[in-house]
């Protein structure tokens, strides 16, 4: 499913956290946790993976494209095959839940009549049903996740991305979070989610890969935060 | 949907941002009435020239006391120069009686000129009016005349004087041209960064380019269709309130500016406004927006 091969990328005029040689298989359907201190360069892969910015050596493949090859006019309809929660939710505050998760359809030329067959049936699947109408400040953090994580799920991405997607929310929140995650990983979606909560991955036991200045240090199958 | 949904961030983007928008637009139709005038110059200045090729004439006046015999033979050697189209004697009866028609709204001018003053002359058709020097070489020193003139030096003062306005236009045009390009690069760079979060999520879910440039790109354009017509309404307004209203007298040397040529500038001026306008939001947004 995602084949990374001696990926090496520098920020030769900033600081911003380098990733070196990494070589990483993940198969499709897999539960990932990607772990180690901030700065590691965690998020850097996930701009990789996403091609918001390109390796300097190497080799990145999603599914059936050489992601490292990609087209720029490619980019956008790569990126409807993988969907992405972040820390920060990354709402339309002018938008009530339901709206936040049909704009994902609808800047993509889905028909109207798609949104609202599919919207109501993703909120529900997140648990949120009844709360559709509701503008994200009048939602809780858990809330607003849920609304996020169903916006990256609305278009059955094969690839969900989650950049610490608890990091806001407090244990109760998160938990909930991670039940949803792990419904969503059992439709067949390969989850990969970078995370500093140890709590979580102890819990869920999956796959760890732990990233230090760059580097893989560990790749551990039903793994624990270490 | 998506027609209906780029629509309204684009009103969103002018209304949020209203005093640059109101700011472009005005650069704008200024710079664009500049143009049109210039244009319409350059036009007019085509049309007088073709007007008075034909109508031009070189006009040998006579000494006042000539001889018949002498203002005969000054016609035919006129009539066999191979400059020569025709030649029509003008006798002083008749040059009064064009005097009387050309002052006729000001009669104390005509009174006061006695019929006798006005010098008989001959009016020579040129073959081509650009051989009129070689023409008044041969005639100005000759006994019995008095002084061969050629419209057309007096014509092109006026010439000279609707080319350096051209050119005035002009400059005016790119120099406000320039200005507005600016504006609305930094209209399109302030509603990106306005929108920063809206275009960071449709980029995310994989909203196609274009369809995430378009608001911007079509923000421009409306600014430059409403400052056409904002140009277009000011050159209507010059062509009857000015040319043919308050300063009629002073453009009556003119053939009138065409309405066909006006109108045209509707569409000339939205064109090429609609076009550079729309190119520098989308290489502005190349800088702002990146894949």
């Amino acid at each position: 499913m995602i084949q990374l091969e001696g990926v090496t990328k520098h920020y030769p005029r900033s600081n911003r956290p380098s990733v070196e040689d990494v070589n990483v298989f993940i198969d499709k359907g897999e539960f990932v946790f990607f772990i180690g201190p901030t700065g590691a360069g965690k998020s850097t892969m996930i701009k990789l993976l996403l091609r918001e910015e390109v390796p300097d050596k190497g080799k990145i493949s999603v599914g059936d494209t050489d992601v490292t090859r990609l087209r720029r006019w490619k980019v956008p309809a790569y990126r409807r095959s993988i969907g992405c929660v972040f820390q920060d939710f990354r709402l339309l505050p002018n938008r009530t839940a339901a709206e936040n998760v049909a704009f994902a359809l609808e800047v993509i030329g889905k028909p109207r009549s798609v949104a609202r067959r599919v919207v109501p049936e993703v909120l529900e699947l997140v648990g949120l049903g009844g709360k559709e109408h509701r503008y994200p400040h009048e939602l809780s953090g858990g809330e607003q996740q849920r609304v996020a994580v169903a916006r990256a799920f609305v278009n059955r991405p094969l690839l969900l991305l989650a950049d610490e997607p608890t990091g806001n929310l407090d244990p109760d929140t998160s938990i909930e979070i991670m039940r949803l995650l792990d419904r969503i990983s059992r439709t067949g979606t390969t989850i990969l989610m970078v995370t500093h909560d140890s709590n979580i991955v102890n819990q869920m036991r999956r796959r760890v890969i732990e990233i230090e200045n760059g580097q893989i240090v560990r790749d551990q199958a039903r793994g624990v935060y270490g | 949907m998506r027609a209906k949904y780029v629509m309204s961030e684009v009103f969103l983007g002018l209304w949020r941002n209203i005093s640059m928008t109101v700011a472009m637009i005005i650069t704008m139709a200024v710079s664009l009435t500049m143009l049109g005038a210039g244009l319409l110059l350059y036009n007019q200045v085509d049309v007088i020239e073709e007007y008075y090729q034909t109508n031009l004439e070189v006009v040998v006046y006579l000494d006042r006391d000539v001889d018949q015999a002498v203002s005969d033979q000054i016609g035919e050697d006129l009539k066999a120069s191979p400059y020569v189209k025709r030649a029509v004697y003008e006798s002083k009866e008749e040059a009064f009686d064009r005097f009387k028609d050309t002052f006729k709204d000001t009669p104390e001018l005509v009174n006061s000129v006695d019929a006798q003053v006005l010098p008989s002359a001959w009016r020579v058709e040129m073959n081509d009016i650009n051989d009129a020097k070689k023409l008044i070489a041969e005639f100005a020193e000759r006994d019995g005349v008095y002084q061969v003139t050629n419209q057309r030096e007096i014509l092109q003062q006026v010439f000279d004087i609707l080319g350096g306005l051209q050119k005035l236009t002009l400059v005016i045009a790119s120099v406000q041209g320039a200005a507005t390009l600016l504006l609305v690069a930094n209209t399109i760079q302030v509603a990106a960064y306005s929108r920063r979060r809206e275009v960071a999520i449709m980029k995310l879910v994989g909203a196609p380019n274009w369809f995430v440039q378009a608001p911007f790109v079509l923000e421009a354009v409306f600014a430059a269709v409403i400052g056409s017509i904002l140009a277009f309404g000011v050159i209507i307004a010059g062509k009857f309130l000015l040319i043919e209203g308050q300063f009629e007298g002073l453009f009556s040397l003119m053939p009138p500016i065409s309405t066909q040529a006006v109108l045209m500038m509707l569409p000339i001026l939205i064109g090429i406004s609609a076009v550079i306008s729309a190119i520098t939001a989308w290489i502005t947004l190349r800088f702002n927006i990146k894949v």
